[in-house]
């Protein structure tokens, strides 16, 4: 027999570990649910699934369509993770990455308690990039989408393509050095499964600093020409595990920060303020810019911001709960190089 | 009792003067304008003062509306680090300038526009002497086109 080592029996490998610790969990009763994925109604998305049962963990799976991240369902707890008896339930989490560096980030910032969330750790291979694979499909209705050795393949009415996993993987994905999610010291108990522990985490950001040199009219012809076809559907908020305020600053009509229509000049401050809060909290997992209905690049926003704080403050979110977020913190030896000064 | 703001009409013959806004702390740099007025020391008077309790009060929803509202630049001075009469308003103020700054830079939106400095309420003449850079600074840029809406 050969054996084909590939995308698709790393992703059986994933989703039978997964499983089987998903299972154990269930049946010791260590934890209560469990969030992980399943097969999604539409083709090119895996969507969020919740079981308390142990006959139901056939149904999570793993693939690289599972782009959402799941820490989004636990601030604020979704209804079925409170009990009206026992309060908050025990919640296991399938977790890559991102997912983990997401639940440790809120810990963090104090809007989870470590010790009602079980991770599952999963040791992520990247997901597809959609936008890009809906691109290229065009006007044509995608009908299934399955992955064969280390492609994509997508089938339609009257067309079949292929695309190449490591070409058409998310940005993000490709040069992710966060697979797997940190272990913490202080929470023994808190990852089963795969978990690593990270110590420093080194990132080049080329693609960053090349745009960086550019003029500012050409920056700004780039970012406008991306920024413009938003629609402000405040998808890229729904689905991000960092944004959880009850009332967002776009909502907010006493005092209006900002206009309310899709003018390019509203655009913009919706996009320079949303980045502003997500310095030093994005965990990078991509997902506000794949679930963008215009296709908007919202990665190299982050990417930048990741950027600044590493570079500002050597900060890496979603490693440790007990570091404080850079944007809470201040250290009086600061670089200021910014400020105006007498000659 | 306050009068009513008369804006003068400028002539056209007259030279372009950027508008700056101000957000001066209360505890040192408001007083170092003041210091700089009555020790009558020269400085622009294209700036318009919001007096504001900390630098740390300042969010960048102030510094990003006065932009969009049209103002050609934008001033934020505090106390000097280790001075805030809040012990630390300035410096967590300081690292959410930096970001700001950098992303203003990102977005093509020049830098300039937005200024930060340091002025204690003894430093009446340094007040008066960043206020003139931040000036030329800003007229060098400029009117403020980017954010100006289009009909």
């Amino acid at each position: 027999m050969v054996i084909i080592v590939g995308l698709e029996t790393e992703n059986k490998d994933i989703e039978n570990n997964m499983q089987e610790i998903a299972k154990g969990l269930l049946k010791e009763k260590k934890v209560d649910v469990i969030i992980g994925y399943k097969k999604g109604t539409l083709p090119l998305l895996s969507q969020p699934i919740i079981i308390d049962k142990e006959e139901d963990v056939d149904k999570l799976l793993w693939n690289n369509l599972c782009y959402v991240n799941l820490a989004k369902y636990l601030v604020p707890r979704v209804p079925r993770f409170v009990d009206s008896e026992k309060g908050n339930l025990k919640v296991g989490v399938v977790a890559k990455g991102c997912v983990g560096r997401g639940l440790i980030h809120l810990a963090s910032e104090n809007k989870i308690n470590l010790d009602e969330i079980t991770i599952i750790g999963i040791p992520c291979n990247g997901v597809v990039n959609r936008q890009r694979v809906e691109m290229e499909i065009g006007e044509k209705e995608i009908l299934e989408v399955s992955v064969l050795g280390n492609n994509v393949i997508v089938k339609g009415k009257d067309f079949e393509k292929e695309f190449p996993f490591d070409e058409y993987m998310n940005e993000l994905c490709k040069g992710c050095k966060i697979r797997k999610p940190s272990l913490v010291s202080k929470f023994p108990d808190l990852c089963v499964g795969e978990c690593e522990e990270y110590s420093n985490i080194v990132d080049e950001f080329d693609d960053i600093a090349e745009f960086e040199s550019k003029t500012p009219e050409e920056k700004w012809e780039y970012i406008t020409e991306a920024l413009s076809v938003c629609t402000r559907c405040y998808a890229c908020r729904e689905a991000c595990p960092m944004c959880y305020c009850n009332l967002c600053f776009v909502d907010q009509n006493k005092p209006v920060w900002f206009g309310k229509t899709t003018d390019l000049p509203d655009i913009i401050v919706y996009h320079l303020i949303r980045a502003m809060h997500m310095a030093g909290r994005c965990v990078a997992c991509g997902a506000c810019s794949l679930v963008c209905p215009m296709g908007i690049d919202l990665n190299f926003i982050n990417r930048k911001l990741e950027k600044i704080v590493k570079e500002r403050f050597d900060f890496t979110s979603g490693l440790d709960p007990d570091t404080l977020p850079p944007m809470v913190d201040f250290k009086m030896e600061d670089a200021e190089e910014f400020m105006l000064e007498e000659d | 009792m306050t009068e009513p703001i008369v804006e003068t009409k400028q002539s056209e013959s007259k030279e372009w003067e950027p508008k700056i806004i101000a957000f001066l702390c209360n505890w040192c740099s408001y007083a170092g304008a003041d210091l700089a007025g009555v020790s009558r020391i020269q400085y622009p008077p294209n700036i318009r003062i919001v007096r504001v309790p900390c630098s740390g009060r300042i969010n960048a929803y102030f510094i990003i509306k006065s932009l969009t509202d049209g103002w050609d630049g934008v001033v934020i001075s505090g106390c000097h680090p280790g001075d805030c009469h809040y012990i630390s308003g300035n410096l967590v103020a300081r690292r959410r300038f930096a970001i700001l700054k950098e992303l203003l830079e990102f977005f093509g939106i020049e830098p300039g526009r937005v200024n930060f400095m340091w002025a204690s309420a003894a430093e009446g003449e340094r007040f008066a002497v960043l206020i003139r850079k931040a000036t030329e600074i800003v007229k060098k840029l400029g009117p403020n086109k980017k954010f100006e809406k289009k009909w």
